[in-house]
């Protein structure tokens, strides 16, 4: 009986590797482990929040749950760019916490396999490098893989000094 | 066989009772050790209680607690039987209070999932001596027989890993007596097979011979039968009808107890024809009482009638209450919703306004039941402050009677949590800094032991915990000192008012008294008080009198989960204040407008001069209005300070759900003015504004 349980979850697991949700901004692609995302839902209604880093543009009510939204282009210091039809949020859940991931939008879902993933060239100036876990190679197509651990916590201290 | 025995559900109601039992215990050793000696009923009751958890902890295989209770227990009974003179109550009490600790600290690891691993054999030992010396002191001639009793619970203590024994032997001639009793256990104490357990474990010394139904007390379903049918024991002795009766009687949680004294002989040996007939009776009268109609007979009625008394009071998590809680908030949202809905815009529906109202009604009452429920009193907490007066008052030195007021009054559970920490802070530094000596007390003329006052009330939707002592009061001079030496004063001496300098006291980093004692004054504390009462929506307010005495107030909310508020527009952002802290909201009109040189915007209302907070500049929000003129102006108070918060407008008020901002937020920083959000009925999102914290921007 726990053998069943066991073999079920390390099935569900096997699905779940190597797969990934791309999305794009502006011309790169990113992907993201899908083991992390719950949803993908279009642009909400944002409620700003004061005195917060630009990036977390808010909280929007996803079905009576509260949870934060967070522009990833904000994040990633790259142009704001009005949303449109295409703007999509992708829910993620790291460590417990629900948060929104705004995106210029949603590709698709690819597997990659193990061979097909590398490392980041290790660049002393790369400012963007620090989110990227790994590169995955598709075809001809780049995407760069998340860390979405980081994407959270990374960096916060600097972040506090900002606001104040 | 043991570790079946460790299941879940049977671990948490060990946790619980036993903490509860300890709590009792603790409460009923200071109050009597209050009066000098220990009443006989305070002594039966301990007993009992080290007895219980004797019995449930050796059941659950914690050895070390078992043997601790169990020489607590025989310290106990030695007071009990024996009645020793010139017992030295107090070292007693220290000693049984340090035993209470030591079973507290274990329940701790075992709660946490820990090895309950502490060794309690030097304690043991001190019992054990203890007991030795009040023996020595008792001159009765049954003490030998104490001693063999004693030794025989030893004997037994060791050999404890046998959970029941089926001894059912044929020698039945030299036993006068047989006896068979049923006992039944009020219906929601749980673990009902393991209190029978304890029970054929109390009688063991006196009976030769026994057998119960339900046979098996080991199996989970026992617990079951023995609550639906009562736990039937038959038993050959030869003490009297008394003796056992006076046995099974202590067993707590008993509901009834019959004890018959059967005359045949056979009975025993017939014992499996005993248990049909018995199990016949019980269905009859199951089925009776599912027949019973208008005309039922008394004695039933009576029955059934005492159940119903014995389930009016349940334990339920914590867990589910919040759960509940969360539903009700979205329900009152969705009602809102359907209620406010914009289709219905212009229609004209009388029925459906009536339903709607009546919708309205039942949802606000489930409301305020679903509070009701998470409302508890503070006795609890209250009592926990007797334990620390008392040893706080041993190892200062000081004579300190703790009088506690109003210790019914009822607060949310979430509240409760987080004042018990205040709570014990300011008594603490009531002892330690406020009660004087008792020589130095004498000399000015007051009572020799000082009196700290805990004092709870309702008022209005707020709850007031007070805190009085009559000590020495606060010193303006030292106070000023301090915090000139500290850098903490922020304006001229002779400007501020007493309440200010007082106030002063809360600051970090401030701390009056010279040196750092064990129990106070690292200066860190006051300050955390304010923190902790300030996160429950609460304040703390200080009087005191020189040479009279200090107050401490705390003023904390009843509850934290769901608020009146009323709802406000800025720009595109909506925003809820608490309907409690709105004095009034007018359309100002530019006359009443004052601007002062630096820029501060101030507003005249009925001679009384306010400053104007406006929240698009405060927040940083893009609105078209900016005039005072086309605004409106809302008046807050909080600590009797005002403050004219300006918006766009006025949306309505409505019974709004607290929730926390998410916690991804919340890391960054605590956002000045903001306590958390709601739902609004549209489904869009308000934040709710902290007076207190717009006040004191």
């Amino acid at each position: 009986m726990v053998d069943v349980i066991e073999n079920t979850l390390e099935m569900e697991e096997d699905t779940q590797t190597g797969r990934f949700l791309t999305f794009s901004l502006g011309r790169e692609s990113y992907g993201i482990e899908i083991r992390y995302v719950t949803e993908i839902i279009g642009i909400q209604a944002i409620t700003e929040i004061p005195e917060l880093p630009e990036y977390v543009k808010g909280i929007i009510n996803l079905r009576g749950k509260i949870i934060p939204v967070m522009d990833v282009r904000l994040r990633f210091k790259k142009e704001p760019r009005e949303y449109n039809d295409r703007t999509c949020v992708i829910v993620v859940d790291i460590k417990d916490i629900s948060i929104g991931l705004i995106v210029d939008s949603v590709s698709e879902v690819l597997t990659i396999p193990e061979q097909g993933i590398v490392e980041p060239p290790k660049m002393n100036k790369g400012f963007n490098n620090r989110y990227i876990k790994n590169i995955g190679k598709v075809g001809n197509d780049v995407k760069l893989l998340l860390d979405c651990e980081k994407l959270l916590t990374d960096d916060e201290l600097e972040n506090l000094s900002e606001v104040q | 066989m043991s570790n079946q025995f460790v299941n879940e559900p049977m671990l948490d109601l060990f946790i619980f009772e036993s903490e509860q039992l300890i709590e009792q215990m603790e409460i009923l050793i200071i109050s009597n050790e209050r009066s000098g000696s220990y009443a006989s009923d305070a002594i039966n009751e301990i007993f009992r209680i080290m007895h219980t958890i004797k019995g449930s902890s050796a059941m659950m295989l914690f050895n070390t607690i078992s043997t601790l209770a169990h020489s607590m227990e025989d310290l106990f009974f030695i007071l009990r039987e024996d009645k020793p003179q010139n017992v030295d109550y107090t070292d007693l009490s220290d000693l049984v209070l340090e035993g209470l600790d030591f079973i507290k600290v274990e329940i701790h690891k075992i709660r946490n999932g820990d090895e309950a691993d502490g060794n309690a054999s030097e304690l043991i030992n001190r019992l054990r001596v203890f007991q030795a010396s009040i023996k020595g002191q008792a001159s009765r001639p049954e003490d030998s027989n104490i001693v063999d009793q004693v030794v025989a619970h030893e004997n037994r203590s060791s050999g404890k890993q046998q959970y029941y024994i089926n001894k059912v032997s044929v020698e039945t001639a030299s036993f006068k007596n047989t006896f068979q009793a049923t006992l039944r256990f009020e219906q929601d104490c749980g673990m009902e097979n393991l209190r029978a357990f304890g029970v054929v474990n109390d009688l063991e010394g006196f009976v030769e011979d026994y057998y119960h139904i339900p046979e098996d007390l080991d199996h989970e379903d026992s617990a079951r039968v023995i609550g639906e049918q009562g736990f039937t024991l038959f038993l050959k002795t030869d003490r009297t009808w008394e003796e056992i009766h006076r046995v099974l009687i202590r067993t707590i949680y008993l509901k009834d107890l019959q004890l018959n004294q059967v005359q045949d002989n056979e009975l025993l040996n017939n014992q499996h024809i005993e248990r049909k007939i018995s199990l016949e009776d019980s269905g009859v009268l199951v089925s009776d009482s599912s027949n019973r109609d208008s005309v039922a007979k008394d004695p039933e009625e009576k029955e059934i009638y005492s159940a119903v008394t014995q389930q009016s009071i349940i334990n339920v998590s914590v867990a589910k209450l919040d759960q509940l809680m969360d539903l009700v908030g979205e329900m009152v949202i969705a009602e809102a919703m359907v209620i406010q809905n914009p289709d219905l815009n212009g229609l004209e529906l009388n029925n459906f306004q009536k339903a709607a109202r009546q919708l309205h009604k039942i949802t606000s009452e489930m409301q305020d039941m679903v509070m009701a429920i998470r409302m508890v009193p503070l006795s609890a907490t209250f009592q926990k402050m007797h334990r620390i007066v008392r040893d706080m008052g041993k190892k200062l030195g000081k004579e300190v009677r703790l009088e506690i007021i109003g210790e019914e009054t009822e607060v949310d559970k979430n509240i409760i949590e987080h004042i018990s920490d205040p709570l014990m802070h300011l008594v603490r530094n009531a002892l330690d800094h406020g009660i004087e000596p008792s020589e130095d007390r004498q000399a000015k003329g007051k009572p020799q032991g000082g009196t700290i006052t805990l004092e709870a009330k309702n008022a209005g939707s707020d709850v007031l915990v007070i805190i009085k002592d009559d000590g020495k009061g606060l010193n303006k001079g030292a106070i000023l000192k301090k915090a000139r030496e500290n850098g903490l004063l922020y304006k001229s001496e002779s400007d501020m008012t007493d309440k200010e300098i007082f106030n002063l006291i809360f600051l970090p980093g401030f701390s009056t008294k010279a040196s750092v004692s064990e129990f106070s004054g690292r200066g860190v504390g006051m300050d955390v008080v304010t923190k902790n009462i300030e996160t429950v929506g609460g304040t703390v307010s200080i009087e005191s009198v020189l040479g009279k005495g200090t107050v401490f107030t705390l003023k904390i909310p009843l509850t934290l989960a769901i608020i009146d508020g009323m709802n406000i527009k800025v720009g595109n952002s909506h925003y809820t204040i608490p309907i409690i802290s709105i004095m009034e909201s007018f359309k100002p009109t530019e006359n009443d407008m004052i601007t002062d040189p630096d820029g501060n915007e101030m507003m005249m209302v009925r001679g009384q001069c306010y400053p104007i907070l406006r929240l698009h500049e405060l927040y940083k929000i893009k609105t078209t209005i900016t005039n005072l003129a086309e605004g409106i102006i809302i008046m807050v108070e909080q600590d009797n300070k005002a403050l004219c918060v300006f918006a766009d407008e006025l949306l309505g008020q409505q019974q709004v759900v607290v929730k926390t901002l998410p916690e991804y937020i919340r890391r960054f920083k605590k956002i000045r003015g903001l306590t958390g959000c709601t739902l609004l009925g549209d489904g869009s999102i308000s934040l709710i504004l902290e007076t207190a914290g717009l006040i004191n921007f």
